[in-house]
């Protein structure tokens, strides 16, 4: 198939998609929806419309402020608790889905994979929740005396009901000692997870920013870095460290995977912080830079290709001994991941993909397939803005449909029209696609594999995707009594 | 570093020397207790396990911790999703039905459609109306369904969204497009309740409005088994064979069995479920049997008050239970209870004998909703398991606890059982340490209990996200009977041979044949 073939396929599925819908939603649609290619002119990476109003009455994929605070930023905290403010539902949802590992005793020192809830009853909504709250403060600090600080996760009704909860924070907080953050992230705020992020990044600024406790001591190197936007799923955050440190840089905290309060605090003491998730947390890399003067650059560890890019890019900051490492790292690994590549790219070479996931990956991991000689054709996000559109640009390979918070329905008919061989995205999308005879990759949680960042994860991802694309399962979904259809 | 003819995952890559290095590396940045002062945290630890901890855990007021339930609108889906091409959809934020789809979806391993109309702050500010207007017409139009099921978020809730005057108005605004779909409605406050209220008023909503205009005309060998939040397909399958026993009218409403299960090939979206016309035509049964009768409270006030038909309550888990209703359905068919079913009551008893031994004596802990648990520890309790701890994070206020106790006023150990309501996971976990049992039962919840009790679990209930194809069997009736008793006396053999498996040591125990 060639490109022109390829791009023809996809503005006919776009079009096709878009004739379906009732006309107001096929007008709200269209601009959410197009095609671009790696060169040339301005395509749907620049004029893709983003970060809009969901169409009511579509099933979308996307989730909720408080999934993007909560269960995003802070909830890999892993030693404070989180409290999901409100009625029961939300923590429940959000608990131990996500897999960003962390090593603690939990319910002693660590507490990520707990739910702790108030329980809002129909009382609470009439008479306000906030002496609930303050007595499960207390509550919490009796029983769990090791926890360094409380973060409080609003849920939909407490924006509505009119509780001051900073209130409460600020008064425990005073009355304890301890770091205690009202974090106001309300499900129905903004369009999707998105402002949850930059909600939580807020609230990181005043309340961890100016707490100097740790920063007072602390021996700063001139190596220093720190991890921003890994949240250690599937142990990412680990397999990047351990690069990192072969570098010759010291990594001083990670943000927010198998992270400690102290890590937050220390960040401001990096000389340079490294930024994998731009769309959750450029908010508070901003915030560094122009307050503690902290430079930041972006950086993607998926596939070899992008992370032998990225750790140049990384040890061009640093001297020359840091580059020098950075070199002795890539030639270590490279000899790794050249094997790896042998190994597999026979069987996965010229396989289409199409992506739909949040974050960084829709663009992030496209390196990483292509690496293994699999053709991204289509990628989207549930929750990115313009500026993640046209970082898009630079790495998708070929003609890629691209889709903004794409529903249910425009997901599977994309996938009918356009055929891939792998459809890589959330648990809600899995099983359509799989009775569909196709292979799928969950890319929120690595298909509870994982980690994918870095030399090492690699392996791990290229072994996944043979997994995926060449089990015999797929092979048995045509009964022996089911007769070949001409052209079908 | 990986070696490429042996590739390993997180599991076994962390357990290198060189990542473990950069974990002992970590913890000089680190602020948690156990990297600064390993001691202090065995010393908290012990402390967790401690009398004097339950005291304060168990008089907690305000924080939940690990909680056994869920919210309203998780159940008022399942009832959508138990009628013939039906769309659930949510008035409220979509970030609800993304946590509810995958909630479902991660136990079933299955597609969960269910729709929303993206509240957001200006809905907040103006109300929904506008949201229910487009959503409606956009669902209908996009996944062309024959029943919108329209259940609230709690933010709907609180601005007080009116769905009746809403639906109503989205009707007339349509321009037609609705004229043929029945959209039935319910509000479910996720303040109040769980999961099985949110079951509840969905289902006495849709009863209602299924049947509003319908002639009421008794139809005596029409009998309607509801059967309530039940996550177990296989209960459902067998629920409906030993109806179809007794009669073809014997109609499950709410009938979710083939929609969370599909076969490969195809992907449709909507799959089985109760026909519309059933639903309507249920007024005019004799009777109604619910199988869940505290997640149908207030759809057994319609049944009852409204409708003036037969309502009866079955919990057909384990022996006596699958005997009552099996008597019930003799008793309104006016039929004979057929060979079929006695031969498997008599094979389940003959199970029962062959592996009393092992439950016997037991002691167990067991968590899950109201009505899974009457079933279950009806059933322990006919085994001679001792149902130690029996809790119940959203216990019913009326009738639950004195059901509970009449079951098991049947054992003469009754006087070692606990009944816990309304208490969560936490709590259980400071129960568990000062007053050990051998084995617990319960859902994915358990999975911590048991690291940190090292007790046991038997994965029953809901959810179970961790182990595969479990809600395929069926935990109902007489073939249920003897999954739950495989299971449970499997789980017990598998402990008896990791305590005897000590080569030199234990193992003279380690049998060969049990």
């Amino acid at each position: 198939m060639g490109p022109e073939t390829l791009e023809s396929l996809q503005k006919k599925a776009l079009d096709e998609v878009l004739a379906s819908y009732p006309a107001k939603v096929a007008k709200n649609r269209a601009k959410h929806l197009g095609v671009d290619t790696p060169d040339g002119v301005k395509g749907a990476c620049d004029t893709t419309r983003s970060n809009k109003q969901t169409v009511p009455g579509v099933m979308s994929q996307r989730g909720c402020a408080y999934a993007g605070s909560k269960g995003v930023v802070w909830g890999p905290i892993k030693d404070m608790i989180h409290i999901s403010h409100g009625p029961i539902g939300c923590g429940q949802y959000s608990r131990g889905g996500r897999r960003n590992y962390y090593i603690g005793t939990t319910g002693v020192d660590t507490f990520v994979t707990m739910n702790f809830s108030t329980d809002f009853n129909e009382k609470d909504i009439v008479f306000g929740g906030d002496k609930k709250l303050k007595k499960a403060l207390q509550e919490i600090d009796e029983l769990f005396p090791l926890n360094n600080g409380i973060s409080i996760q609003s849920e939909c009704p407490i924006g509505l009901i009119g509780d001051d909860i900073q209130a409460v924070a600020k008064v425990h907080k005073k009355e304890t000692g301890h770091q205690t953050i009202a974090v106001s992230c309300e499900g129905f705020r903004g369009v999707s997870q998105s402002l949850g992020h930059h909600i939580a990044n807020d609230m990181i600024r005043d309340h961890v920013m100016p707490d100097t406790s740790f920063r007072k001591d602390f021996d700063s190197t001139d190596y220093d870095v720190a991890i921003i936007g890994d949240y250690n799923i599937g142990g990412d955050a680990w397999s990047t460290r351990i690069i990192l440190e072969e570098m010759g840089l010291r990594v001083i905290a990670q943000w927010s995977g198998d992270a400690t309060y102290k890590e937050l605090a220390i960040a401001p003491k990096a000389k340079l912080n490294l930024l994998h998730c731009y769309r959750s947390m450029n908010y508070i890399s901003r915030h560094m830079e122009q307050e503690f003067g902290i430079p930041w650059i972006e950086y993607n560890f998926f596939g070899p290709t992008k992370t032998t890019e990225s750790i140049r890019k990384i040890a061009a900051c640093f001297d020359e001994s840091i580059q020098a490492k950075a070199e002795a790292v890539i030639a270590k690994y490279t000899a790794m991941t050249d094997a790896v590549i042998a190994k597999y790219r026979p069987m996965l070479e010229g396989k289409k993909v199409m992506l739909y996931v949040g974050g960084l990956r829709p663009r992030h991991v496209i390196g990483a397939y292509e690496d293994l000689g699999m053709e991204v054709i289509g990628t989207g996000y549930e929750f990115a803005h313009g500026d993640d559109y046209k970082r898009t640009k630079e790495d998708i390979s070929r003609s890629t449909l691209i889709y903004d918070d794409a529903n249910e329905y425009e997901l599977e008919e994309f996938v009918r029209k356009l055929k891939p061989d792998l459809v890589a995205a959330g648990v809600k999308e899995k099983y359509v696609f799989q009775k569909m005879g196709l292979p799928f990759r969950q890319m929120h949680s690595w298909d509870y594999s994982g980690p994918y960042h870095g030399y090492d994860a690699f392996a791990i991802f290229a072994r996944d995707m043979d997994l995926a694309m060449n089990s015999p399962v797929w092979d048995h979904t045509k009964a022996p009594w089911d007769k070949e259809v001409e052209g079908a | 570093m990986q070696d490429v003819e042996n590739i390993v995952n997180g599991q076994k890559l962390f357990l290198k020397p060189e990542y473990q290095e950069v974990l002992k590396n970590k913890k000089e940045f680190e602020g948690n207790m156990g990297s600064i002062n390993p001691a202090k945290v065995d010393e908290i630890q012990e402390w967790t396990k401690s009398w004097d901890y339950r005291e304060k855990n168990l008089a907690r007021e305000a924080i939940t911790i690990n909680p056994a339930k869920a919210c309203q609108p998780l159940g008022a889906i399942m009832v959508g999703l138990g009628f013939e091409n039906t769309m659930p959809y949510v008035h409220g934020s979509h970030g609800c039905v993304a946590y509810f789809r995958s909630y479902f979806t991660r136990h079933f391993k299955e597609p969960t459609p269910c729709v929303s109309d993206s509240m957001s702050e200006s809905a907040a500010v103006f109300g929904g109306l506008s949201n229910m207007k487009d959503g409606i017409r956009n669902c209908n139009a996009l996944y062309k369904p024959e029943m919108i099921s329209v259940s609230t978020t709690c933010m709907a809730e609180v601005i007080g969204d009116d769905l009746n005057a809403f639906i109503i108005g989205a009707r007339e605004d349509a321009e037609g497009e609705l004229d043929n779909t029945v959209i039935t409605h319910a509000h479910t406050p996720s303040f109040v309740g769980s999961h099985i209220t949110g079951y509840d008023n969905m289902m006495k909503s849709t009863l209602e409005q299924l049947s509003e205009g319908v002639e009421k005309k008794v139809d005596a060998e029409r009998i309607n088994i509801i059967p309530g939040f039940e996550p177990y397909l296989g209960s459902l399958k067998e629920i409906k064979k030993i109806s179809k026993m007794f009669g073809d009218k014997i109609i499950m409403i709410g009938d979710h069995e083939e929609q969370w299960d599909t076969g490969a090939g195809e992907y449709k979206l909507y799959s089985g479920g109760t026909k519309l016309e059933d639903g309507k035509t249920a007024i005019n049964a004799k009777a109604t049997i619910s199988l869940q009768k505290y997640s149908t409270i207030a759809t057994a006030k319609t049944i009852k008050n409204k409708w003036k038909q037969g309502y009866e309550t079955c919990n057909p888990i384990g022996l006596s239970g699958t005997d009552a209703f099996v008597m019930k359905l003799a008793e309104l068919t006016g039929k004979e209870v057929p060979q079929e079913l006695k031969n498997q009551r008599a094979k389940f008893v003959d199970a029962m004998q062959d592996s009393y031994p092992y439950m016997h004596g037991k002691k167990i802990a067991i968590w899950g909703d109201p009505d899974f648990l009457l079933g279950m520890v009806s059933f322990l309790v006919e085994m001679g398991s001792i149902p130690t701890h029996i809790l119940c994070h959203n216990a019913p206020r009326k009738g639950w606890e004195d059901d509970m106790k009449a079951i098991l006023a049947k054992s003469n150990r009754a006087a070692e059982c606990n009944i816990w309501g309304g208490k969560d996971l936490w709590a259980l976990r400071s129960i568990l340490f000062t007053e050990p049992v051998d084995f617990m039962i319960g859902n994915v919840y358990g999975k911590e209990l048991y690291r940190d009790t090292k007790i046991p679990l038997i994965r029953i209930g809901f959810p179970i996200f961790d182990r595969h194809h479990l809600h395929r069997y069926s935990i109902s009736g007489y073939k249920g009977g003897i999954n739950l008793l495989t299971w449970i006396t499997n789980a017990i053999l598998d402990q008896l041979d990791e305590e005897t498996k000590a080569i030199g040591e234990t193992d003279y125990f380690f049998d060969a044949v049990r």
